[in-house]
């Protein structure tokens, strides 16, 4: 540990912050005018060409906004609350490889590559942090002193540990696939193919159990307004809402750059443009672009969503994370395992057998799906 | 991992899985007799695979575990422990409205995790055996849960028994901070190879933490401050299998981790023990006389019990009698297994409901008075009492005194003859207050209600059967027990 | 080396200062954060050791499950406000001299045992590469797949007993 490599560390990660906070700005900018065309609105438009300067106008509102301070609250942790909501969904992607080592570059006789920081336990590293992610929240409805807050932290501490156990156990599916921990390797191990298409299931899930965990629509229980208010941060005005704001948008590009990089291949070109000039492994400044792509793509689908469920009820969210969710994804790690222990010892195409048998399992979850959470008999008018 | 690994655990094995079957058949059980029966069939048909195994030694999972003597002479015990709870709870529990199914599973995952307690021979698995047979009976204490009583055994006994865990785990982090290794026989060869040095005092210190822990376990003086309340608060046949079971596995681990690893440290701990088992014998003996209720007596009872058993402890470090400390240790766990679990059917009998009380509120018929008159009413429970108490106090002609008799000789037999004294003299104590129950049986008048229940007769009918005639023939039983003092790893 | 050690002393002050702070803090939140924080303190001195798995997994397991439901409790029953004064008043001086001696006992091992900077490996040389996980994932597979399996039978039996103490009276016949 020298103090060229804390240097190095240091500035990367300012330059990723700095990434993240910008690309905060411009996700309202895209969410809202996503969210008008599906809506058939035109959207924020007036503050610079196409509403670009929207964001910065946003900003400075709220920089201006009156800092409000509940009477009877808990100051320091209220103060404290955005900060550590915050801090998880800047730091998660440390580990997430944008570019091949191939595209790494010198700069001042050091070898400069495109990850913050290379773990052996990346995934793990992952899990962990995602698993902290739940006290700003909670600690945000708790300190607020107010009913409607501290319900929705407690249900998002809730919702959050609930979801945790499913999202964790897609990731093992694709630790079982890759063989390794470590994001590089994953990522490389989707040379040939992605395991969205070898995982199909453990996917979805994972793109199910993220909505929950950054309590996004139609898993925004904590915020629901019609019951809460607005849930934890009611009390919440000013910078620190921009705080609270700030996290929940970083939140989503971080889980859809992790997403990126667990099931889509990450800095790795389709694998059908492998040998082709597009691939990475000739072209590797391509890596980043690749991974932007399919942020990008991902931030979309989060919005598309959000136009176009409505929320779940709270006693059925719980019970399709726990009823269905948790069993599907153990009975994946189970079938990918089997899978993989067919491909490796007996031939390799039995690793196709592990989308079928997941996709079977999916179907058999979606029947339970609809004998758990279908309205009964009594409830139909 | 090899078959023959699998095969030297098979009866812990078939236990396991058959409770976790038992936990699914159930749910779709009405009649939890059914329930009951087939736990039942699973306790036998381990039993018949330990009883299978005898003579068997060997060890398995990279020497985790054992199979010798010792584990299959436990091996045959615990399942037939769990099998007379079950033949004690089956119509308590209809009779007191608390029949779930969960009480035979959760029964079923303790005897597992006694007899994994025999086996181990490695302390991480030592420490496993212990949670695992000590959480479902946690659960099981607080059982009759509307009831305050329970619910407040099971938390007292839950509190105390992780605050005792610590005190293990924290003895067995020690010891492996001295030795670098958990398993006995790594200790062992540390301890030979001599290169301690100032370590020895880190695994002394180790081991006596391991043995307070485990004092919680069998309740010896001073640690035994919840035995009254969680016995006397949880439902009865509760109380029989804890008071049988957990001691036994307790002094189960305890036998097998000092005997086989911890001789050398004999100078150090053998006046701890000493002192240990003569402040046990003599306060569970002279408090149990002050005790009304049954229930609290047998548990003070149990208690100086336990000190009898630990004096077993002074001879580990002595290889001449360590064999014979073993066996008599483990001869005497019989003993007090087959009485107390008699004594217990017996309370089962007179309890009931009490009827001032709300449903399942409270028990009534738990004094000592309450068995006034039962001499007259139930001569024949009377009768298999008046055995089980005179076996408790160690008379003639019971088990109780054979049993005895061995722990004393081997006590002698170890130089320790003023310990054998106190024994002698507190067994006089105890005297006092095992008879008071007689005598109230049969001098005073009363007419106890007592309960009629086939499982229940048949339990303190074989208990009082097996007390009596098993004393006229010690030897068959003492020449298994000393089969099993035998110890591999 | 040296910037390990800073970091060792700085940690090793924060830990005994959340330590001192659970214990000190009369508000029941406060005291379940200042354990989350030394958890993940301790989480930072398994990595100083060189053991990025059993780092990672104190943050998941104990910071990021078991203390949210601890927190999840204290909020629920707004037990947030300890009791002044003590119930028993002779416990402190008693808990005082037994963590003296505790300490004593640490100092004495710690001389006696230790060089404190030998225990420190250099980050450089730490294992980071899939090998060491997967020698502790072959070892809890093999030599320790009796424990292993005895773990989760005992979370399971301890599931089983926290739904028989806690399902609804329904299960008890009327």
């Amino acid at each position: 540990m020298t103090l060229a490599n804390v240097i190095e560390w240091l500035v990367k990660g300012l330059v990723w912050v700095l990434i993240l906070l910008g690309g905060f700005a411009y996700l309202t900018y895209y969410e809202r005018r996503a969210l008008a065309r599906i809506q058939v609105r035109v959207g924020p438009n007036r503050a610079g060409p196409w509403g670009l300067l929207q964001p910065i106008a946003d900003a400075i509102k709220l920089i201006f906004k009156e800092e409000f301070m509940p009477a009877r609250a808990d100051k320091l942790l209220f103060t404290l609350a955005p900060i550590i909501t915050l801090t998880p969904a800047l730091v998660i992607t440390a580990v997430v490889p944008f570019g091949p080592e191939s595209a790494s570059f010198q700069l001042f006789g050091r070898t400069i590559t495109w990850y913050i920081a290379d773990l052996n336990v990346g995934v793990l590293y992952i899990m962990s942090i995602a698993s902290i992610a739940v006290y700003g929240i909670v600690l945000a409805g708790w300190s607020s002193n107010n009913k409607y807050a501290t319900l929705g932290g407690l249900r998002s501490t809730a919702q959050m540990l609930s979801y945790e156990l499913a999202l964790g156990l897609s990731f093992i599916a694709v630790i079982v696939l890759a063989n390794s921990t470590r994001l590089l390797d994953i990522v490389e191990a989707q040379k040939g193919m992605w395991f969205a298409v070898l995982q199909p299931v453990g996917f979805v899930i994972f793109l199910i159990a993220t909505l929950a965990e950054v309590n996004r629509a139609p898993f925004d229980m904590p915020e629901a307004e019609q019951e809460l208010a607005a849930g934890y941060h009611s009390e919440y005005g000013g910078m620190k809402f921009a705080l609270l704001f700030m996290a929940e948008y970083d939140k989503m590009i971080a889980i859809c750059t992790i997403a990126a990089s667990l099931f889509l291949g990450g800095y790795r070109e389709p694998w059908f443009l492998r040998d082709t000039v597009l691939g990475v492994d000739q072209t590797p400044w391509l890596g980043p672009l690749y991974v932007f792509i399919k942020v990008f793509i991902l931030l979309f689908g989060m919005i598309w969503v959000r136009a176009t469920w409505p929320r779940i009820r709270y006693d059925r969210l719980m019970a399709f994370g726990w009823k269905i969710l948790l069993p599907l994804s153990l009975a994946l790690v189970f079938l990918t395992s089997i899978g993989m222990l067919l491909a490796e010892q007996v031939n390799p195409l039995y690793q196709w057998g592990i989308p079928l048998a997941s996709l079977a399992a999916g179907f058999i979850a979606i029947l339970g799906m609809y004998q758990t959470l279908r309205r009964k008999e009594y409830a139909r008018a | 991992m090899t078959p023959s690994d699998l095969l030297s655990i098979l009866p812990l094995l078939v236990l396991v899985v058959w409770a976790c079957a038992l936990l699914l058949v159930d749910l779709w059980l009405k009649r939890k007799g059914v329930t009951a029966f087939l736990a039942a069939l699973g306790l036998a048909l381990t039993a018949g695979l330990a009883l299978a195994q005898a003579g068997e030694e060997t060890t398995a999972f990279g020497g985790m575990v054992a199979l010798d003597g010792f584990a299959s002479f436990l091996n045959v015990l615990f399942p037939l422990s769990g099998l007379l709870g079950i033949a004690v709870a089956y119509g308590y529990l209809k009779r007191m409205n608390i029949e779930r199914g969960e009480y035979y599973s959760l029964l079923l995952f303790s005897t597992a995790g006694m007899m994994l307690m025999a086996h181990a021979a490695d302390l991480v698995v030592v420490f496993l055996a212990l949670e695992f047979l000590s959480l479902p009976l946690y659960v099981l204490a607080a059982f009759a849960r509307p009831r305050l009583d329970s619910e407040e055994a099971g938390l007292k006994y839950f509190l105390l028994g992780a605050f005792a865990s610590a005190f293990v785990i924290y003895g067995i982090a020690l010891i492996y901070g001295a030795t670098g290794t958990t398993s006995l026989s790594g200790i062992v060869a540390a301890i030979e190879a001599g290169s301690l040095g100032t370590s020895g005092l880190l695994l002394t210190i180790g081991a006596a933490l391991f043995l307070v822990g485990f004092g919680f376990k069998v309740a010896a003086v001073p640690f035994h401050m919840w035995t009254p309340d969680v016995y006397h608060g949880a439902p009865t046949p509760v109380t029989a299998f804890m008071a049988v079971g957990a001691k036994a596995a307790g002094f189960a681990a305890l036998l097998r981790v000092f005997v086989t690893a911890f001789p050398a440290l004999d100078a150090d701990l053998t006046p701890v023990v000493w002192v240990l088992a003569a402040l046990t014998m003599f306060v569970g003996n002279v408090v149990a006389i002050a005790q009304t209720n049954i229930k609290r007596m047998l548990a003070y009872s149990s208690i100086a019990h336990a000190g009898y058993i630990l004096m077993a402890f002074v001879a580990f470090g002595n290889p001449a009698t360590r064999a014979d400390a073993v066996a008599s240790a483990l001869f005497y766990l019989v003993t007090y297994a087959l009485t107390s679990y008699g004594a217990w059917a017996a309370v089962i009998a007179l309890e009931k409901q009490d009827p001032s009380a709300g449903s399942g509120q409270a028990a009534s018929g738990l004094e000592i008075n309450d068995f006034a008159g039962l001499g007259r009413r139930r001569p024949a429970l009377a009768a298999a009492m008046t055995v089980f108490m005179l076996s408790l106090t160690g008379m003639p002609p019971t088990l109780g005194l054979v049993g005895k008799f061995y722990l004393f000789r081997t006590v002698i037999e170890a130089g320790q003859v003023w310990l054998a004294v106190i024994g002698v003299l507190t067994s006089l104590i105890s005297a006092y207050y095992y008879l008071r129950v007689v005598v109230v049986m049969y001098m005073r008048e009363g007419a106890p209600e007592t309960t009629r229940e086939p499982w229940l007769d048949f339990t303190w009918a074989v208990s009082a059967l097996a007390t009596v005639i098993l004393s006229f023939l010690p030897m068959a039983l003492f020449a298994w027990a000393s089969a099993a003092g035998v110890m591999g790893f | 080396m040296d910037f390990t050690l800073l970091l060792f002393f700085l940690l090793a002050a924060t830990a005994v200062a959340t330590a001192l702070g659970l214990l000190l803090s009369r508000n029941a939140v406060y005291a379940a954060l200042f354990l989350v924080l030394n958890f993940a303190t301790v989480a930072v001195f398994y990595l100083l050791l060189g053991a990025p798995f059993v780092a990672m997994t104190q943050v998941t397991v104990y910071a990021g499950a078991i203390m949210v439901l601890f927190l999840f409790v204290i909020m629920l029953l707004g037990a947030e406000k300890l009791p002044k004064g003590e119930a028993l008043p002779w416990q402190r001086p008693l808990a005082i001299g037994a963590a003296v001696i505790l300490f004593a006992e640490a100092v004495y091992l710690l001389v006696q045992r230790v060089r404190l900077t030998a225990a420190l490996p250099d980050p450089g040389t730490w294992e980071n590469s899939m090998e060491s996980l997967r020698q502790m994932a072959g070892m809890l597979f093999t030599d320790y797949l009796l424990p292993f399996e005895v773990t989760s039978l005992l979370l399971l039996v301890a599931m089983i007993g926290a739904i028989v103490l806690t399902k609804g009276e329904r299960a008890v016949r009327s």
